[in-house]
Parts: C-alpha cells; structure tokens; sequence
C-alpha cells in the first residue's frame, strides 16, 4: 500500500490564469484543494503612502493605476471623497457625464472579466470578440481625456473639459484602402454621443452573441454550475459587495440604495443571482452589461438636451480658465497656488464608496486641513473576495481554482495598490 | 438620511449605553469610538442587535496620528504648527476629530472600522486607540466577521498594530522578510533597503537605501477660510 500524503502546489505568480501577479500556495490531497493560501503584495506600490506626500490633485492618476480595467470608477471615488470633505457643488452636466462613463468603464471591465475567464475556461473566441468592443469605448476615453486607459479625466469639482465635438478620423494606409477607411469611419463623422449611441444601439446584439457562445454550452456550464457556491450569509460576512454578493442572491447596490451623482434618476434594474455560483455571477455580469447600455443611452439624451459648465466654479478647488489665466493677474495666482502648493481641504474625515464593476470601492480620506491626505485608505473590493478563495475553493479540485479565481474578477492593480 | 442617522444614533446609546466614548455625527456620517477593552462586546452587539445589524465589515485601516496638524520644512521633518497646540492635536481639531476623551487623546495608533448593515442600509464608522503607543495591540474581530482576517494582517503589517486572537497574523502586502512598518508617519517614503543584482556575488543583494529623500511640495496649513475674503 503506497502511503498517501498532501502536497503543496505553488500556482503562479507567473501562470497565465493567475490574472497578475497571484501566488496561490495550494494544499492538495490528490487533487482536491484542501487549503489555498494567496500570498500577495508582488504589486504593491504603498499608493497610500505616496498620496500623504502629494497634494489632493496629484493623487488622481494614481487612482487609474489602481483598478487598471476599470480606470474611471477609481478616480470617482478618490474625487468625490474631495467634494464630500470640502462641500464643493458638482454641476449636473459633470454628473451625468461621471455617470456615463462609469458605466462605460463597467462594460470595459466586464469585457475584460469576460474575455478572460472565457480564455481561463477554455473559451477562445470570446477575447477576440469583446477586444473588438472594448476598442471603441477606449476610443471614447481617448477622445474626452487623451489617455486611451489612465485618463486622469475626474477632477474635485466635476470633470477636466466637456465632451468634444468631432471624433478623431481613421486615415487611408498601406493597410486599409479608402473604402475601408470611409466604412471605419462611418461612426465618427458626428460628436463623441453619436459615437457612443452608435455603441449602445450595436452592443446589445453583441451580448447576446456573447450570450449564444456561452450561457446554454454545456462546458462552460460543466465548469461553472455548482463551482465555488457563496451563501448569501457567507458572503456578507466575508465582505463580497458588488456582483460577488449579488450573485449569491443579496439585493445590494449602492446605485439603487446609497445612491451618488444622478443614479436616482436612471432607471435601470439590478440583476441578482440564485446559486451564488461561478454560472450565476456570469448571468449577473452579463445582465449588468445589458444594464449599463442603458444608462449610458439616458445619459446621452440629457447630455444632448443640456448644456452647461461640467466643473464647479469654485477657484479656491478649480483651476481657472487658461484665456481667463492669460489675462488676469487674481486668476494666474490662483493658477500657481493650485498647481505648486494645492489647495487645502478641511479637517475632518469621509468614506466616500462608488458601486465599481467588482464591488464597493471606497476611499477613507482623513485631512488634518493641510494641502495633502494625512491619510488616505483605498478599499478596494477584489482585497475583500481573494480573501475569500480559500472558502470557495476548499473542496474543489485545482481547475475549478482558475473557475473561482476568474468569477472573482481579480485585478491586483486594486488588491495590492 | 439625516432622520434615519439621528435614529441610528439614538439606537447606538441605547445598545452601548456607557461603552460610548464618543459619537458624532459629520459630513452625513457617523463616527463611533470605543475602548479597545469594550471591542469584542460592542462589535458583537453591533452585528447581533436587531436594530442595528451590521452584517458586514467593509473596512479596517490603521492610522498613525503622530503627526497629526504638522507641518514639514524644508529637509522634510515634520514640525509643529506654531499657530497650532502642538504637535498632535489642536484643541480645535480633537474636538472635531471627536477624539476629545483624556484618555485616548494622546494614543499614536488607532484602527477605524467601517461597518455597513445591508438590513437597514446604513454605514458606521468606529475607531479605537490602541493605549500603548510603543507597543500596540488591539483584539481581533475575526471571530464577528472572518472579513477582518485579511485587513488585519495588512494593518499589522503596515502600521504593526498587533491584533490578539488573530489566528494567522502575517505580513500580506510586503515582500518576504520585509522590516519595520511602511505606513508609520516616521518610515521614509523611500524605504529604508533597496535592492540590486549583485554580479560579483551572482545574487540579488540588498543594501541601504542610496537615494536622498526630498519634499517635492511641503506640507502646509492654512487658517480655515484662508483666502475667502
């Protein structure tokens, strides 16, 4: 009788379904994981500790860095934390457009999500397929911000300028000839919303062609129905927020119950699970998407109806216009004040949270009224659901860990910060 | 909101009763603190009572107040406000702060809490000072919420806050063999190791930090209102 005994299995940091730097020590009696040990911290950059020496604004591009799929949602929770500590009055065309591009950055990151727990399961196809949407709304981003991922585009107060006019133009190559070029350019002959309502009015054929790849196919449902079950009990007390939560049947988004911005004025609905497994998370997200195009329709139509300034006027938070800068000795000092020394937001502390595509991202912002955080703390939704893993895969065997792993849409942009 | 915070309010003195430090309510939020004795008998009662319910733990962060209401010079130290009391607290500041017990006005390190109730759709912030600034400790929660697994061991691991009961505190976000406590306002930005491949040696070897650290912009504080009239 040959004698029979566990082994520890290290997965990753450098394995393709590890989604980043994951190092994942697994205990394993055969091949059923008995313990699974995240060991994380491989991307750490302490981007607490660089915000407390830098000024309020200088910490808004490290926000993209966090969550690197989801660049936008960062930046909205950091900014707002701002408003709330400062009182600064965001007008309501930046609203909408925060609002917008939130959900545009969720259907960014559930296309990511999808594509490669699509490719983590075995499904090929689908990478190429949502890569090919997700090239538009990079577009989008390029176009308001000039950054096609790290867009830096929130500032406190509202956004850093309003929505162009004119989308920029392909361009005849060795590549393309002219009829291909006159085809590609065909959704750009209009503003950046005629973009994006050509978008939204293609999209929803495309989710269900996503739909048609996988929800009724029997592997993807062989690798996903019944894998890492959460009870909704469990999940609260692990801290699952966001599509974690929902999937195992807890009707919880801080859009609908804590609303921010305009989202009481959206009308939309909230998708929920039954199983609170790996198959329903994957209806959740997809109906999510579903969801998202619609508020990002409604948020066309009031964008196109009212105009208006998209950042507060206040001078002591806003910098001012550059002729306005140019012209005027009050407003290039209030210029130089803002950009060398910042401006200071009042003591105090807030927690401000955004629904983000994976869950409740919120920043703990405490000021002792200087001109940098005295501390800033990111709570980062993926930090709270790899803390969970070991749960959910105890049991299962190592290939339902890559099933888990990516229904967890980890990113360790967030996770190690 | 404002209503169902005054009734969250009235609920918690209720439950708590003398285990309340202080309570205030700012900014639409409330912020509870409490002895680091009292932690395992409020916490529980503020998951288990049936009108406050706070399934779920959002949050754990350490804080190091030792600075707090400084200001740096130029060579980056941190110095005391003259317009301010002193080097921790202004006796305007604790007030707003809600830190104006004696006892836990001068404690360094405190850990904050933030707790949600899906039930009832409210938020809560609770702090607690750890007493021993040289050495602090403070209980685990992972009994009330296996949540607090994870972001205890990342404040032990940035600020060495040493939570008792925890069954696996390890450091989670620093390298392995990692020294010291990163976020603590006295732990240089630049670290204090830096490390390279050493081709003599053939392996990476770590050596004292070779850079100068420097203030880009220096911290500074302003009266309030500074530059509104």
């Amino acid at each position: 009788m040959a004698e029979i005994k566990n082994y520890t299995m290290n997965f990753g940091p450098q394995h393709p379904a590890a989604h980043g730097v994951l190092r994942l020590v697994l205990e394993l009696d055969g091949e059923v994981v008995q313990r699974a040990d995240p060991h994380i911290g491989l991307l750490h950059r302490a981007t607490e500790k660089l915000a407390e020496h830098k000024t309020f604004l200088q910490s808004v591009p490290y926000m993209d860095r966090l969550d690197y799929v989801s660049m936008m949602v960062n930046e909205h929770a950091y900014v707002m934390a701002i408003e709330k500590l400062a009182g600064i009055e965001v007008p309501l065309r930046a609203q909408y457009i925060r609002v917008m591009f939130d959900e545009i950055t969720r259907i960014l990151n559930h296309l990511l999500w999808l594509g490669a727990s699509g490719i983590d399961l075995g499904a090929m196809t689908l990478f190429f397929y949502t890569f090919r949407e997700r090239e538009d709304l990079f577009d989008a981003y390029e176009a308001v911000s000039g950054a096609r991922m790290h867009a830096a585009y929130y500032r406190p107060g509202g956004v850093y300028r309003d929505l162009p006019d004119s989308m920029p133009q392909y361009r005849a190559s060795k590549i393309h000839n002219e009829a291909a070029i006159k085809k590609m350019n065909e959704d750009r002959q209009g503003s950046l919303l005629d973009f994006l309502e050509a978008f939204t009015q293609r999209f929803p054929a495309y989710v269900d062609e996503y739909e048609t790849l996988l929800t009724d196919n029997r592997i993807w449902k062989q690798r996903t129905v019944g894998i890492g079950v959460v009870s909704p009990e469990r999940a609260m007390a692990m801290g699952f927020t966001g599509p974690m939560l929902r999937g195992s049947g807890v009707v919880w988004d801080l859009r609908k119950k804590q609303p921010y911005e305009v989202y009481d004025r959206m009308d939309f609905d909230i998708p929920v699970g039954v199983e609170g497994d790996c198959y329903d998370r994957y209806l959740v997200r997809m109906e999510e998407m579903r969801q998202s195009n619609r508020i990002i329709r409604q948020c066309i139509d009031w964008l196109r109806k009212n105009p208006g300034p998209v950042i507060a006027g206040d001078s002591k938070f806003v910098p001012p216009k550059r002729e306005a800068m140019k012209q005027n000795m009050e407003e290039l000092i209030h210029h130089f004040k803002l950009f060398t020394e910042g401006f200071h937001v009042p003591a105090g502390e807030v927690y401000s949270a955004v629904e983000h595509p994976k869950g409740e991202f919120g920043i703990y912002l405490v000021s002792d009224g200087a001109n940098k955080p005295y501390r800033m703390k990111i709570r980062a939704p993926g930090f709270a659901h790899l803390a969970g893993l070991d749960e959910m895969a105890r049991g299962h065997m190592i290939a339902d860990v890559v099933a888990i792993i990516g229904t967890q849409d980890i990113v360790f942009g967030e996770i190690d910060r | 909101m404002a209503t169902d915070l005054e009734i969250l309010k009235s609920n918690l003195t209720e439950a708590l009763g003398i285990h309340v430090v202080s309570l205030e309510q700012r900014l639409g939020e409330l912020t509870l603190v409490v002895k680091s004795g009292d932690m395992a008998s409020v916490f529980t009662r503020l998951r288990d009572d049936a009108d406050l319910r706070f399934e779920e733990l959002v949050d754990v962060c350490g804080i190091d107040y030792s600075t707090y209401g400084s200001e740096t010079c130029e060579d980056g130290r941190y110095i005391a406000d003259v317009a301010h009391a002193g080097p921790r607290f202004s006796s305007d500041v604790t007030h707003e702060a809600g830190l104006a017990s004696a006892e836990t006005r001068h404690a360094r390190f405190a850990a904050v809490y933030h707790l949600l109730s899906i039930t009832y759709n409210m938020r809560l912030r609770v702090r607690v000072f750890a007493e021993d600034d040289a050495m602090p400790i403070l209980p685990s929660v992972i009994q009330i919420w296996p949540s607090a697994n994870w972001f205890e061991r990342e404040t032990f691991d940035l600020f060495g806050i040493i939570f008792t009961g925890h069954p696996d505190l390890r450091r989670i976000l620093t390298d392995y063999g990692f020294v010291g406590s990163p976020f603590r306002k006295d732990f240089p930005l630049s670290g204090t190791v830096e490390m390279r491949y050493d081709a003599a040696q053939q392996r990476v070897i770590y050596e004292p930090v070779s850079i100068e650290s420097r203030e880009i912009t220096p911290r500074s504080l302003r009266e309030e209102q500074y530059g509104r009239n």
